[in-house]
């Protein structure tokens, strides 16, 4: 129990450090490094909390897929970002400000909160005895859950389908191979017999 | 000591307080933005899969994994635009997106 709770401390305050690098660093790649690290750490308290599927998802959904594609943008558009970076105290204030208010929201409305005590203080993994946590979830995500996973799988199409419509570009003069003209060509469309003069050269 | 749902809650608050943060302090910069709501989103999944273990009860993970897929569309489509916009205007500034106005 004491080496559950120091991991999770650790593992939360890395987490918590982690944040505030990626919305204060100077540098995007770094804000994106970070922000890796942080899903790292967010996926090693998802394990301490019994959601083992889950975490394995935010590895690879986050560092594959999400943060790749950061990076790739970061890097792929010219920015002048020291640029972007003027103006960022005249914000503070505001920013500070905001999340302020918005700490104090969140204390008041879990201070007054009264937790649902049947269940016990205790936190344990939600997944059933005998089964492991990614047949628990596919259990009931397939069954009852079914329409919403196939509503989640239009969404990503549609991201899909749009990020390409987005940023498909047609740049004209650009030479491209048309196979249905090339297979169309015939020998009598291309080539032609000239009948030369001796003595004319060409 | 044992750690408890409130544990959880308080760092997800603080995730997710920083997250808005990051959104006020870089107005200008929509990567950092992006980046933002990415935080604000895990700090919600965190709350989610702390409530699946504290009730005892999938659901919430279920819910998780479903703001993890509209949280990845996001990003991307909130990335196509960027880059949509970056090649009409030549900088991603967004105190002066205001082409819409009328």
């Amino acid at each position: 129990m004491l080496l559950t709770a120091i991991a999770f401390y650790v593992f939360s305050a890395i987490l918590i450090a982690s944040a505030l690098m990626v919305v204060s660093s100077r540098n995007p790649v770094h804000s994106v490094f970070f922000l890796i690290l942080a899903f790292f750490n967010a996926a090693a308290l998802f394990v301490l909390l019994g959601a083992e599927f889950l975490a394995m998802i935010l590895v690879i959904v986050y560092v594959g897929a999400v943060a790749v594609l950061f990076l790739f943008v970061v890097m792929m558009l010219d920015v002048d970002f020291e640029e972007l970076k003027r103006g960022i105290l005249a914000n503070l204030p505001l920013g500070v400000a905001v999340g302020l208010a918005l700490i104090i929201e969140l204390v008041i409305v879990g201070y007054f909160w009264a937790f649902p005590a049947a269940s016990g203080s205790a936190l344990a993994s939600a997944t059933p005895a005998h089964m492991t946590n990614t047949a628990a979830l596919g259990m009931i995500l397939y069954t009852q859950y079914v329409y919403y996973f196939q509503i989640a799988g239009l969404v990503l199409l549609v991201a899909m389908i749009g990020a390409i419509v987005l940023t498909l570009r047609h740049r004209p003069g650009v030479r491209r191979q048309s196979i249905g003209r090339q297979n169309a060509r015939t020998p009598a469309m291309s080539m032609e017999l000239r009948d030369v003069k001796p003595g004319q050269g060409s | 000591m044992q750690i408890g749902l409130t544990h959880y809650l308080i760092v997800a608050a603080i995730v997710f307080t920083i997250g808005v943060l990051g959104i006020f302090l870089n107005r200008k910069n929509v990567i950092i933005i992006l980046m933002s709501i990415e935080l604000i989103l895990l700090a919600v999944n965190i709350n989610f899969v702390a409530f699946s273990s504290y009730l005892h009860d999938l659901v919430g993970q279920v819910f998780a994994l479903f703001v993890l897929t509209v949280a990845a569309a996001e990003a991307a489509i909130g990335l196509a635009i960027l880059v949509v916009y970056f090649r009409n205007r030549g900088t991603i500034e967004v105190e002066d997106v205001n082409l819409m106005k009328g």
